[in-house]
C-alpha cells in the first residue's frame, strides 16, 4: 500500500508528526468544525463533494466541503442567537439526515459540546443522558417531538427545544422552529478559538452498574481520528466512502464525520432501515469504494444469501472493515469469496475516541483476530489480579492502554469517580478480555463484566433490570446476555411477577414494548423467561453470572455464597 | 378471516406501539423497516405480536426485512401460516 507500511510506521511512529501533517500548531483554531470543512475549503477543494445523502423515498441531498461550511457557520450563528454559548451541551436527536451532520460542525464551531443520541431512545433513556449532561439546546425532528414533550417537565434546565422540520405546526414552550435553508447564509464565521483539551463531544455508553456515562472527548481527538482514518480505514482522496454507524453513537462521529472530512474524503449516507438489496443497490449506484460497516450487518448479509449479492455490480468496492464486536472468521471468510475483499476488524470503544487495535491495509488477515495496535498505542495483556502485562503470549488476561493518545476520553460527565476506577497500575483497562499469538496479534475473548454487547452497541443490565421494575407485573428482575447468530448478543430478561400477575405471552410482549419504549429498540428483551425466584448471594444480590452460565452454557463456578434457603 | 380485517388490525397496533407522531399517516403500504419506523430489534416484538394474535409460528428465516416493509407485505406472510 502506497504510503504505509506499518512495521516500519509502529517503529518511528510520532504523534508529532501527525500535528505537523495537519499544521496542527500553526493554524488559526483546532476547532475540528473548522477542520472538517473551513481547512477543506482552503486547500482549494471546496467544491469537492462532501456528502451524498439518500433516504427511504429515493429523495437525495449532495453538500460540497463549501456548503458544508457555510450551513455549519449558519448553524453556529443561529446556535449563538439562541443563546448558546461555549461549553454548553446541545443535543442533536434526530435520524440520519443532513442536519445532523451540519449540526454537529455548527456546535462545534462556537466551542459548544455536541451530545448526539440515538433517535430510537425511549423518554427514561433520552432523560437520563439529558439530565446527567444538563442539556441546554436540543435539535430534532417532528417526528420525535413527542418524546421530548413527555419529559419536558422534568428537563428545567432545557432552555431551547429546536424542530427543523415544523412546517408550521403549533410550537410549545421552548421551542423553536429551524429551516436551515431558509436563513441567510453566514459566508465568514470565525469559530471559537478553541484549545487542544477544549471539550467537544459527548457520547453515552453503558456500565454495569448506575445509569448511562457521559464520555468527554475533547478537539485534539482529531489527530488521532485523522490519521487512524488514514491508515486504517484506508481513506484516499479519490474514495467514495459509506460508513454505515450512526452519529448517535461514536463510530458515526468519529469515522461518520470528523475522519473523513478532516481527509477532504466524499462519504455517503442512507437514512433507509437495513435490507441486503437496499445496501447493495446504494453501494452500486453511489460507486462505494471504502464501506465501514459491523458485523452485525455483515453477518445479516451473509444470511440474505449469495444470490442477492449476483444481483448488483459491487466493483467499486475497494477496502472494506468492520467495527462493533469481533468480527467471526466467517464473516472475513464470506466478503474474501463473495465481495472479493476481506472486512478488517477493528477495536476501539466510545472511550478511546478512535480505533486502537486493527487490521492493516498491508499486514495479513488472520480471520477473528482484532489485529495489531496502532502506531503510537501502547497495549498489553494483563494480569487480572496485579494488572501487570502478561510476558507470554496465549494468555488471557485483560485487555489495557496506556494513557496518552490524543483521542482518550478526558473523564465521565459528572463523574470522575468511576473515570479513575477505570485505571490500574497506569493502564487504562477498557473492560475487555483477549490474548496474543507468537506474531503480535490480539485475539478478543470477551468482556469482563455483564455488559452486553448488542449488534455492536453496549446496554447495561442495571439499567434494563430498573426500567423492567417499573412494570407493574414484575416484582424481581434479572438481565443477562444471551448468544445469537446475528446481533452476537442480545437482552434476555429473568422475571419474577407481582403474585397477582400471572405469565402469559401477552405478558411478555408487554414486557417487551414496555422496555423498548422506555430505553430502546437494543434493550429490549428478545426473551423472557417467567420465574418463581433468582440465584441470589446470602446478602440478597442477584448472582447474574449464573443466569449468564446457564446461557452460554457454561460451567457455572464457584456456588458457595449462593443462598439455599432462597433458591 | 378478511385480508382487510387483519390489515386493520395490523395498522392499529403500529400506529399504537410504534409510532408516536398522532400526524402521522400510515397506510398498508407505508415502509415499515425502509423508511426506520420500526427497526430490526422491533421487529421482534412486532413478530411476537403477529404469533400471538394469530396463533401462528412464523420461521425467523422468513422474518425478513422486506416481509415486514409494509402492513402488505406482512399480511401476506401472515396467511402462509394461517
Amino acid at each position: 500500500m502506497p504510503g504505509f507500511d506499518y512495521q516500519k510506521i509502529k517503529n518511528s511512529f510520532n504523534w508529532q508528526d501527525v500535528k505537523a501533517e495537519l499544521n496542527y500548531e500553526h493554524n488559526p483554531t483546532k476547532n475540528i468544525g473548522w477542520y472538517c470543512s473551513d481547512r477543506i475549503c482552503d486547500l482549494g477543494i471546496g467544491n469537492k463533494t462532501a456528502l451524498i445523502w439518500e433516504n427511504a423515498l429515493g429523495q437525495q441531498r449532495t453538500f460540497s466541503f463549501e456548503d458544508l461550511r457555510v450551513l455549519s457557520n449558519t448553524m453556529a450563528a443561529y446556535l449563538q442567537e439562541q443563546g448558546i454559548q461555549a461549553g454548553d451541551r446541545v443535543c442533536l436527536f434526530m435520524d440520519k439526515i443532513p442536519e445532523l451532520y451540519i449540526g454537529f460542525l455548527g456546535i462545534l464551531k462556537i466551542g459548544a459540546i455536541s451530545q448526539p443520541l440515538f433517535s430510537a431512545f425511549g423518554d427514561d433513556a433520552l432523560l437520563v443522558r439529558l439530565e446527567n449532561a444538563k442539556t441546554k439546546a436540543i435539535i430534532t425532528q417532528r417526528k420525535h417531538i413527542v418524546k421530548v414533550r413527555r419529559i419536558l417537565e422534568r428537563t428545567p434546565f432545557l432552555q431551547s427545544i429546536i424542530i427543523l422540520d415544523n412546517n408550521g405546526k403549533p410550537l410549545e414552550a421552548r421551542e423553536v422552529a429551524l429551516e436551515l435553508d431558509s436563513l441567510a447564509p453566514i459566508t465568514d464565521f470565525f469559530p471559537f478559538a478553541v484549545e487542544e483539551e477544549t471539550p467537544s463531544v459527548l457520547h453515552y455508553t453503558s456500565g454495569t452498574t448506575g445509569t448511562p456515562k457521559g464520555v468527554k472527548h475533547v478537539h485534539q481527538s482529531l489527530l488521532s481520528q485523522y490519521i487512524t482514518a488514514k491508515w486504517v480505514i484506508d481513506l484516499r482522496p479519490d474514495d467514495i466512502y459509506w460508513c454505515t454507524a450512526d452519529p448517535g453513537w461514536v463510530t458515526g462521529t468519529s469515522y461518520g464525520i470528523i475522519g473523513p472530512w478532516s481527509l477532504g474524503i466524499t462519504q455517503c449516507v442512507l437514512d433507509k432501515g437495513f435490507s441486503a438489496d437496499s445496501w447493495y443497490d446504494f453501494i452500486q449506484r453511489q460507486k462505494i469504494t471504502n464501506w465501514y460497516t459491523a458485523p452485525t450487518a455483515i453477518r445479516s448479509l451473509m444470511r440474505a444469501g449469495e444470490d442477492v449479492v449476483k444481483k448488483y455490480d459491487l466493483s467499486s468496492l475497494r477496502y472494506l472493515s468492520s467495527v462493533g464486536e469481533p468480527l467471526n472468521p466467517e464473516a472475513v471468510l464470506w466478503g474474501e469469496k463473495v465481495l472479493g475483499k476481506a472486512f478488517h476488524d477493528t477495536y476501539w470503544q466510545t472511550e478511546t475516541g478512535a480505533i486502537m487495535i486493527a487490521n492493516y491495509p498491508d499486514l495479513q488477515i488472520k480471520p477473528g483476530s482484532m489485529g495489531k495496535p496502532f502506531p503510537g498505542i501502547t497495549a498489553a495483556i494483563l494480569d487480572d489480579r496485579t494488572f501487570e502485562p502478561i510476558s507470554h503470549g496465549h494468555q488471557t488476561g485483560l485487555i489495557g492502554f496506556k494513557p496518552g493518545w490524543p483521542s482518550m476520553f478526558r473523564t465521565y460527565w459528572d463523574n470522575d469517580e468511576i473515570y479513575q476506577a477505570k485505571f490500574h497500575n497506569g493502564w487504562y483497562i477498557p473492560g475487555d478480555k483477549a490474548k496474543t499469538d507468537n506474531d503480535g496479534y490480539f485475539w478478543f475473548i470477551g468482556r469482563d463484566d455483564d455488559v452486553i454487547n448488542t449488534a455492536g452497541h453496549l446496554v447495561s443490565p442495571f439499567e434494563v433490570e430498573s426500567a423492567l421494575l417499573q412494570h407493574p407485573a414484575i416484582s424481581e428482575s434479572a438481565v443477562v446476555a444471551k448468544p445469537d447468530l446475528i446481533n452476537m448478543e442480545v437482552v434476555k430478561a429473568f422475571v419474577r411477577l407481582h403474585a397477582e400477575y400471572a405469565a402469559s405471552n401477552d405478558l411478555k410482549l408487554n414486557i417487551m414494548n414496555f422496555i423498548r419504549k422506555k430505553l430502546s429498540p437494543l434493550a429490549m428483551p428478545q426473551e423472557i423467561e417467567f420465574v418463581n425466584s433468582l440465584p441470589k448471594t446470602k446478602s440478597g444480590k442477584i448472582m447474574r453470572r449464573l443466569l449468564h452460565a446457564k446461557e452460554w452454557g457454561e460451567d457455572i463456578g464457584d456456588v458457595s455464597t449462593l443462598d439455599d434457603e432462597l433458591n | 378471516m378478511q385480508d382487510h380485517e387483519i390489515k386493520q388490525t395490523i395498522l392499529e397496533y403500529i400506529k399504537q406501539e410504534y409510532i408516536d407522531d398522532d400526524s402521522y399517516e400510515l397506510s398498508s403500504s407505508s415502509l415499515l423497516i425502509s423508511s426506520g419506523l420500526v427497526d430490526s430489534f422491533s421487529m421482534v416484538s412486532l413478530k411476537r405480536f403477529l404469533e400471538i394474535k394469530y396463533k401462528v409460528s412464523i420461521p425467523d428465516e422468513k422474518a425478513t426485512p422486506e416481509a415486514f416493509d409494509s402492513v402488505d407485505s406482512i399480511v401476506e406472510l401472515i396467511k402462509q401460516y394461517l
